[in-house]
């Protein structure tokens, strides 16, 4: 027989580690940064907070080589933490224990927890971090580690300060062994690509090369999404399980009811009809075979879609960041209406820019940008579902030559489980209901910037044979003069007079 | 034809222009169709002409405008260079002399060459009068005596038509010449030149009493014009010699009726000439040697039986004719007989039978 060991979450993911984007000191680097910035963005969200970041990145003479340890500080307005709360949000890698849905940007804060273990395991430093809830008096200060066995956080020091400002949000700061070097662009990359769709953001991003900063453009902020129930379709066998097993006193319709967005009484006593149960039913006594029953009945009910108000799209946001960076010479955008794939609501937004500061793309290349959930996703953009959706629009019927022409495409999907296909969460699985979506969305941007060039093309057209005419109008005038015999002038208003006549 | 006429027309055509656009409107022209729909066949007076359909070119697009330019050009270069200094040119010429302007330059000798053909039809004149000439060749032999009139170099001076065995060739200034004097009582147009050369030999033009053209196969249309005018002017009457086939027969009928290519032009057409054979019939008739008819004489045939000028039944039966025989023959077919026989056994022989 095969002898399990048991081992904390901390160890499983130390041994994991490629798993969550920490597979070599540069994707370590890039990871780190990232998941720090979108943390702090979802701690100022999540209460309607206009983000105000600062990254420090400071790399030390220290290191092995082409390694070097690294010190990063992240400080945001955002809610903050309360103090009891600290060591178990920094301290112990815990999984999720909420069973609600609401669009994030990480999954329960789980790649922060993984930044500060790996630091831990590979400069052995402590995490510093202080912070301050809204309304707070105090600030909090602590330097602690994990124990990585244990799972336990291990505090090696704490102290208060008297908030005299007023200040809310989170300051954390810690090292780690990284190549910078190397994946700097792509940090780089991803800041400018995440001000694009975030243009109420302000952030500010210093390295040992320098200062950028990126400025608020925008006071309009996504409205904050709702936590939701379940959806019965959006769940998976094991999920379920576990929520059984922290519902064991309830009886089964209340279960359901409770647990799970569009279940009402009604829809829950037909389905416990089709388990050949009572309502009363202790949901303790079920077997297994009757929660597989019960998760396929859940794939082939015809439940009402599920809702949206968990979701966030940026909406004019977008428009706002493109203008900002790209200075186009037109914008089209839409928000598409919330839809479902499998029990998990979606919304699509896009948009299509064209001219200003936006380059003809090079051999073949599309200008594609993508962000899900306010992320963007900036590699394997090949294998993309919106790539393949603009490949597969015939681009002629709208008169537009996408390879040819400074045109740039932006797709945002937000979802409460964005169906990405590999680990790496760098590209977007080709989902039939998101991929329909995305193109009628970019469709109905094709048609409108189809029209503005149609204007524009008409325009230069005019433009041309205005001139042209006039020059040709001029010759004719000259002949019939000479064929005639008479000496007549004209006056240039004349000519002018005939060509814009219409 | 009246050079002051042509220079009138001119004139007519550059006012016209001029009071478009002074009175604020693209420049315009209206001018008859051309299109296969307005070339009419009159059967009253045997000649084909363009219909009452009109067009109206308009400056008003890019494409338009362009051309518009091109054409008053050529009008102006052939006002200007060729008729006002006696000269004239090619077609080819035409087209090398647009390279000038590089505005006004055709891309190719066919776009100048329609526009040649347009102002034909505007003005309802061939070329020619215009000083732009053909380069196919046909000759004139006969006791005819003419007075140039063009170029200036020539003008007055007489020549007569006998003088040169191998016949004159026909070109603007014979076309325009004035007739001084003529003893010849008919004229013989022949499809081809060795035939022509033999009639000369054979002192056809003595024994006969008549003037020989060579039209060098379709006649062109300074022939045209010559014959009409020998025609009219000198009551003369016309007869047509050709081979025995579909093209042939196609030779006199357009130098009777006049073609299509040309339909926009008036005084091209011989109503009264006739064609003296040889006929489809003939072959049979004199036994002559023949050659089976191809693919492409057969198809020329089937449309000839649509065309409104073969109607008339003494045409739609020589067209039957061939159908049946399946054969055609040419004029050298009778030096089967010997070198003359065309001449003793068949023209003279053939003149009588159509005199009476």
């Amino acid at each position: 027989m095969l002898k399990f060991e048991e081992i904390s979450p901390s160890e499983f993911f130390y041994r994991n580690k490629e798993i969550a984007g920490f597979e070599n000191p540069t994707k370590a680097c890039y990871t780190i940064v990232r998941e720090l910035v979108e943390n702090s963005l979802d701690a100022c969200e999540i209460c309607g907070i206009l983000p105000d970041i600062k990254v420090v990145i400071n790399e030390t003479g220290e290191g092995d080589g082409i390694n070097k340890i690294i010190k990063i500080k992240v400080k945001d307005n955002g809610i903050g933490i309360p103090k009891e709360n600290v060591p178990y949000a920094f301290g112990k890698v815990l999984y999720g224990s909420k069973f609600t849905l609401r669009q994030h940007r990480g999954i329960f804060g789980l790649g922060g927890k993984m930044a500060i273990l790996y630091g831990q395991i590979t400069t052995n430093n402590p995490v510093k971090i202080i912070t301050s809830t809204i309304g707070s008096k105090l600030l909090h200060f602590f330097v602690m580690q994990i124990d990585i066995l244990k799972n336990e956080p291990n505090i090696l020091r704490y102290e208060e300060f008297e908030n005299k400002e007023g200040w809310h949000g989170l300051i954390i700061e810690f090292t780690f062994l990284g190549n910078y070097y190397n994946s700097r662009k792509k940090i780089l990359e991803y800041l400018f690509q995440t001000s694009i769709l975030l243009p109420y953001m302000n952030l500010v991003f210093m390295d040992n090369y320098g200062m950028l900063v990126f400025k608020r453009k925008s006071s309009l902020l996504p409205k904050i999404p709702e936590e939701t129930l379940l959806h019965p379709k959006g769940i998976d066998l094991e999920m379920l399980k576990r929520l059984i097993s922290i519902n064991k006193k309830e009886t089964l319709k209340c279960f359901l009811v409770k647990n799970f967005q569009r279940i009402g009484n009604k829809i829950a006593e037909d389905i416990i009809k089709q388990l050949n149960l009572n309502p009363d039913f202790p949901v303790r006594k079920l077997k297994d075979e009757d929660i597989i029953k019960l998760y396929n009945i859940f794939k082939n009910y015809n439940f009402k879609k599920p809702s949206s108000k968990s979701l966030s799209p940026v909406g004019e946001n977008l428009i706002i960041g493109i203008k900002e960076i790209f200075k186009p010479e037109f914008i089209a955008f839409n928000t598409r209406k919330p839809s479902s794939y499998e029990g998990h609501p979606f919304i699509v937004e896009t948009a299509i820019a064209y001219g200003g500061n936006i380059p003809i793309p090079s051999d073949n290349e599309i200008n594609l940008f993508r962000f899900a959930n306010k992320i963007p996703l900036i590699y394997d953009s090949y294998n993309d579902v919106s790539m393949k959706v603009i490949k597969d629009i015939n681009w002629n019927l709208y008169k537009i030559d996408i390879y040819k022409e400074p045109i740039a495409f932006f797709v945002h999907i937000c979802s409460t489980k964005i169906p990405y296909k590999t680990l790496g969460k760098e590209y977007i699985a080709n989902v039939p209901e998101l991929y329909k979506e995305i193109e009628l969305s970019l469709r109905k941007n094709a048609r409108k910037l189809s029209a503005y060039l149609n204007k524009k093309r008409l325009y230069e057209y005019q433009k041309k044979r205005y001139s042209y005419l006039k020059e040709y109008l001029e010759k004719i005038f000259d002949f019939a003069c000479k064929l005639s015999e008479a000496k007549i002038k004209i006056k240039k208003e004349i000519l002018e007079g005939i060509v814009s006549n219409e | 034809m009246n050079k002051e006429e042509i220079l009138e027309k001119f004139k007519e055509l550059g006012k016209k222009i001029l009071e478009d656009i002074t009175n604020n409107n693209y420049p315009s022209i209206t001018l008859p169709q051309r299109t296969v729909r307005n070339i009419i066949y009159d059967k009253n007076s045997r000649v084909v002409r363009l219909g009452e359909k009109k067009i109206t070119r308009k400056a008003s697009s890019l494409r338009q405008a362009k051309v518009f330019a091109q054409l008053l050009w050529v009008a102006y270069f052939s006002k200007e260079n060729l008729i006002k200094k006696g000269k004239s040119c090619s077609l080819r010429d035409l087209y090398y002399n647009s390279f000038n302007d590089i505005k006004i330059k055709f891309d190719e000798q066919d776009e100048s060459d329609k526009i040649v053909v347009e102002i034909e039809t505007i003005l309802g004149y061939p070329r020619e009068y215009f000083h732009i000439i053909p380069e196919e060749k046909s000759s004139i032999f006969g006791d005819l005596t003419i007075e140039y009139t063009m170029p200036e170099t020539h003008k007055g001076q007489r020549v007569n038509l006998q003088t040169d065995p191998d016949g004159k060739n026909i070109g603007l200034s014979i076309a325009t010449a004035k007739f001084i004097e003529c003893n010849a009582k008919m004229v013989i147009a022949i499809e081809k030149g060795a035939i022509f050369r033999r009639f000369v030999e054979e002192q056809v033009y003595k024994r006969l009493n008549a003037i020989l053209i060579d039209t060098g196969g379709q006649a062109p249309r300074f022939t045209r014009m010559l014959i009409r005018r020998l025609n009219k002017e000198l009551n003369l009457p016309v007869f047509i010699l050709t081979d025995a086939d579909p093209w042939g027969m196609h030779i006199a009928r357009v130098i009777i009726s006049g073609s299509a290519l040309s339909a926009h032009i008036n005084d091209l057409a011989t109503p009264e000439a006739k064609w003296l054979g040889i006929w489809a019939s003939d072959i049979k008739k004199y036994n002559l040697p023949s050659i089976p008819l191809n693919q492409l004489d057969l198809h020329r045939l089937e449309t000839m039986k649509r065309d409104p000028r073969y109607e008339e039944d003494f045409w739609s039966e020589q067209i039957n004719w061939f159908l049946k025989l399946k054969c055609k023959a040419e004029l050298e077919a009778f030096s089967k007989y010997g070198l003359t026989a065309i001449i003793d056994k068949y023209l003279i022989k053939k003149l009588s039978e159509l005199k009476n």
